[in-house]
């Protein structure tokens, strides 16, 4: 976007460009799924406010105090921020052309999302037990929701990533499978700051509340 | 956006090094330096605030609760900044001109929720004050 | 036993929800039904099902699918504007006891899906097909940036439009109104199918929108034609990017109210329930955060539209054109904080309602300022009244008067008698019809030689014009009338007998716009049939200038064989009088996208998830939906996207061209 074809005084400006126009292989992708990803946002957002708005009205019911685990949500946060740094080395081997240290890394990341969709399942599991369902409050409605949207899409990251663990075994690191890793990275990375968010209003803040 | 289109074929035969003349994609990809940087720095930044609640450290709610969203609001900066490699250039500036609108969609749509929701709350529950002069 | 099997089989679909009970439901599905079968038959008569499959439906042509994208709008118009006689004549009828032709159950699913199918089903099609046509050709672009999205967008609001048709005749329709406030839309007060529909309807096409604007703003940010900086994009352009980016920010907070709306029905959630905390404001809040803006996609590229049409036949620049882009990114943003301006009567005290009072009354400066850069552009021109320009007249009257009666509307106080009532009713067809669908019209009559080679009968097109406009006013001057008078909106009957009068004159201006409609249809056939058609060899019918008309009518597969490289921001306009030389010779092989099928495959697949969730067909749901992942997964695994046109076919494409402009001139 950064050239200009103005040209000099006097001089008839070229009109048509008469060489090969190339717009580099998924040279749109990127910005293509960062703009998704701004729109995944404002779903969330929306589930923040929703949160924001109706996470007091217990009615009655269980609250935060009762029922959050904070132990557990550091050691979720924990595998999740540690996921986030493998990614980081998945893309660094990738990089490097290295096919194995990419596969290896991208499965420790993937094993991480498990541990920590693992520990979220755990925790509905958990709450759910003790009657605290999503029908019990509005509170609980918008808690489930929340976090469970968020899981939802480690969920979809977690299957994207096998999908690619196949496709990069099958054709190696060629530019399409490059960039579908590097967009999964900014997936991955984006449900990192996602989580932020939760765990410090949805935990930490209802601890406080 | 290339008008010397000399660079193209370069830039369509390897996709290693990002060209910033062509139509390829401009994300810096970090390194392994800035990746320990960033998760050392979210890794401090998530253990102080779970600290901070679990010692209960902060006797005031508001308090606690405001540091707590600032360590949030930092560490989300640095992970868009180490992990997501956002910075004023990548893409022609279009990745940091997205997010911040997205940002400030984001605060309007939740700050203006909460506020209109809040005063739909004092002025429409009932049992509540039914002074006029607290409607404002 | 056999009873069970049957409820797993087909959920709660049983022989008692269709309409039989409807006279005038059964009427419309045996005329449907035969107008659909012949359609079909004729189809398979003249072997056409292989040429629309492979030339339209599996297409990832920007161009063709903004075509389909602009029939789906106007065969949706058709059956949203029936819906709107049927309301007018039952409310011109239904007086002094009489209870009208409409039972309470009909007429109250009509008025919603009137609404839905106008916004979603008709507006939005129609912007969107304009903009998939029109921007990859005013950017230089060969395609779009993710040309098989763009499909499978499509075919999701295909989808949605779909659903929507057959709650006509399986089930109900929502009736809740257009945006099913809860708690009215809880499963509660609506156990039926209805709301079901309008979720499920609107989630399935909301994907597609959504999809159809990331992909819109990553074309118009990467495939700009060299030297098209952003202060020289043609103004249509600009207000597509600004379009676009409002749908990327707000149709994800309608996704997500739907779904929550979704889970209250299904699963017994308390988001917006009255009991256990929940709050039905909470929805009327959030959809509204979505709703405004939506207005503003709907307008913007309208706006977009007027521009071009203003600067092309009054033969000028377009004047201001920096505060034009100015004013439609402030707009852009503004319209993010008006939202409450929906619900002033809600109760949220004094300082929220001015707060929003006053920033709606200055999102119309901005707008006003495209008016008079409008009117400046016409000053001193030379004018030429062709369709698109009359069209443009007839919007800055009526839109102007919209607006006015909008800023009456966003004082709180007057919001307060007015709020509900045939008034705003009044208003926002005014804005709506007046800005969005006569930008619409002016569009297709502007654009249509560029796709189909020859323009559109003038005779036929200035009668639909007449028509529309006297139309226009005989159908909603009365309902300002009304509203001021007192009457509130989605009423069925009526008690005082001296109002019948306005409501049969509102009647008879919506029979003068079904004259309107008859007579858009008969400039269409006489156009596409008549043996005298204007045909247009040059590409450029109208002294255009932007790059659209820089290529010929109907445009290559590619667009343009040598991307042109921009100077000005009217670009074409700059390379005529600079007698820019078209390359004749040296053409070269052109990189395109594969058709393909899946995006049809895929909608499809939505469309039974969404219809298996209306009627709790859950093996089906789970089928589907595990089909549908696995029908985006297996599409990955396709590597072969693309195609290279060889060079002989661009030349001979070319050459023809050549041949064409030669003979023309």
């Amino acid at each position: 976007m950064s050239s200009n074809a103005t040209t000099a005084e006097g001089e008839v400006p070229q009109f048509y460009e008469l060489v090969p126009h190339h717009h580099a292989p998924h040279g749109s992708t990127q910005i293509g799924f960062w703009i998704y990803l701004m729109s995944d946002c404002l779903i969330f957002a929306s589930l923040f406010a929703i949160y924001g708005v109706l996470g007091g009205n217990y009615a009655a019911g269980p609250s935060p105090e009762h029922l959050f685990n904070l132990p557990l949500v550091a050691v979720s946060t924990a595998a999740l921020l540690l996921s986030s740094i493998t990614y980081g080395f998945a893309m660094l081997d990738m990089d490097e052309g290295k096919k194995t240290g990419t596969l290896v890394w991208l499965v420790i990341t993937g094993l991480l999302g498990a541990v920590f969709l693992g520990l979220t399942l755990y925790e509905f599991y958990h709450m759910i037990h003790e009657g605290a369902v999503p029908q019990r409050s509005a509170f609980l409605s918008a808690f489930f929701v929340l976090v469970g949207t968020h899981a939802l899409h480690v969920t979809f990251g977690i299957l994207w990533l096998v999908t690619l663990l196949v496709q990069i075994g099958m054709k190696g690191l060629i530019p399409a499978n490059k960039i579908r890793v590097q967009c999964l990275s900014m997936f991955w990375h984006f449900l990192d700051v996602i989580w932020i968010g939760v765990f410090t209003v949805v935990y930490l803040m209802g601890m406080l509340r | 956006m290339s008008a010397s289109t000399s660079h193209d074929t370069l830039a369509h035969g390897t996709h290693a090094h990002p060209n910033p003349d062509a139509h390829g994609d401009g994300h810096d990809h970090g390194t392994r330096r800035t990746y320990l940087i960033g998760f050392a720095l979210s890794v401090i930044l998530t253990a102080i605030p779970f600290w901070l609640v679990m010692a209960d450290v902060i006797s005031d709610t508001m308090i606690a609760t405001i540091v707590i969203m600032g360590f949030g609001v930092v560490q989300i900066f640095v992970h868009m900044v180490y992990f997501l490699h956002m910075n004023t250039k990548s893409e022609g500036g279009w990745t940091m001109m997205a997010a911040i609108f997205t940002i400030i969609v984001i605060v309007i749509a939740l700050s203006g929720s909460l506020w209109v929701m809040f005063h739909l709350n004092t002025n429409m529950m009932p049992g509540h004050i039914m002074n006029p002069a607290d409607l404002i | 036993m056999t009873n069970e099997f049957w409820s797993f089989i087909f959920g709660r679909l049983t022989w008692d929800v269709l309409p039989l009970h409807e006279p005038i439901v059964v009427i419309t599905f045996i005329v449907v039904a035969i107008g659909g079968l012949t359609v079909l038959g004729a189809l398979t008569y003249f072997k056409l099902w292989g040429y629309l499959w492979k030339e339209w439906f599996t297409s990832v042509d920007h161009k063709k699918i903004g075509i389909m994208y602009m029939v789906l709008g106007i065969i949706m118009l058709l059956r949203g504007f029936a819906d709107a006689l049927m309301m007018r004549l039952q409310q011109a009828i239904a007086f002094n006891g009489y209870e009208g032709y409409l039972n309470a159950h009909h007429y109250d699913q009509l008025f919603s899906v009137h609404g839905v199918i106008m916004i979603f089903f008709v507006a939005m099609p129609l912007i969107t097909g304009f903009m998939n046509y029109v921007v990859p050709l005013q950017i230089g672009a060969r395609d779009v940036s993710f040309p098989f999205l763009n499909n499978f967008s499509f075919w999701m609001t295909a989808g949605g439009a779909v659903l929507v048709m057959i709650s006509l005749f399986i089930g109900e329709f929502a009736q809740t109104g257009w945006l099913a406030f809860p708690p009215l839309s809880g499963i509660e007060h609506s156990p039926a199918s209805g709301v079901d529909y309008y979720i499920w309807a609107l989630q399935v096409a909301g994907v597609g929108t959504t999809l159809s604007g990331v992909n819109l703003i990553a074309t118009i940010i990467k495939m700009r034609a060299p030297g098209m900086s952003l202060m020289k994009m043609p103004v249509f352009t600009w207000t597509s990017l600004c379009t676009n980016v409002l749908i990327v920010a707000s149709f994800p907070i309608l996704t997500a109210v739907l779904t929550l709306l979704a889970l209250d029905r299904y699963v017994g959630t308390n988001f917006f329930t009255a009991d256990f905390g929940g709050s039905p404001m909470m929805y009327i809040n959030l959809i509204w955060i979505w709703g405004h803006p939506e207005v503003y996609i709907l307008i913007l590229p309208c706006f977009g539209i007027f521009s071009e049409v203003a600067s092309t036949f009054s033969g000028k620049r377009l004047f201001g054109y920096t505060s034009m882009v100015y004013a439609t990114v402030v707009i852009t943003v503004l319209s993010y904080l008006v939202w409450l301006h929906h619900f002033f009567t809600m109760g949220s005290g004094a300082s929220v309602n001015s707060f929003f009072g006053i920033t709606t009354m200055i999102i119309s400066i901005p707008t006003g300022a495209k008016i008079f850069n409008w009117l400046f552009t016409m000053y001193k021109g030379r004018i030429r009244f062709e369709l698109p320009m009359m069209w443009l007249i007839a919007f800055m009257l009526t839109f102007t008067i919209g607006g006015m009666t909008g800023v009456l509307l966003a004082v709180p106080p007057a919001d307060f008698v007015l709020h509900n009532s045939l008034f705003l009713v009044a208003h926002f067809h005014n804005v709506i019809i007046g800005g969005v669908l006569f930008g619409i019209f002016a569009g297709i009559n502007y654009w249509w030689p560029k796709a189909f080679g020859y323009k559109l009968n003038t005779y036929w097109g200035k009668i639909s014009f007449w028509l529309w406009n006297v139309g226009f006013w005989l159908a909603f001057g009365p309902l300002y009338v009304l509203g001021l008078m007192g009457v509130t909106r989605r009423l069925r009957t009526f008690d005082d007998p001296s109002l019948q009068i306005w409501f049969i004159i509102a009647g008879i201006g919506a029979l003068v716009i079904a004259g309107g409609i008859a007579a858009m249809l008969v400039q269409f056939a006489v156009s596409i049939l008549g043996k005298n058609k204007e045909w247009d060899t040059t590409g450029d019918p109208w002294n255009g200038r932007t790059l659209e008309w820089a290529t010929s009518s109907p445009p290559p597969q590619y667009n343009f064989a040598f991307t042109p490289i921009i100077h000005d921001n009217d670009a074409w306009a700059d390379m005529k009088t600079r007698h820019a030389q078209r390359p004749t010779k040296d053409f070269m092989e052109i990189h395109m996208p594969c058709n393909t099928g899946t995006g049809i495959v895929l909608a499809g697949l939505s469309v039974v998830l969404g219809f298996a969730l209306i009627w709790y067909m859950w093996w089906l749901a789970i089928l589907s939906f595990v089909a549908l992942i696995g029908a985006a997964i297996i599409h990955t695994f396709n590597y072969d996207r693309d195609y290279y046109i060889p060079v002989e076919a661009v030349a001979e494409v070319e050459d023809t061209r050549t041949r064409l402009l030669s003979g023309a001139r």
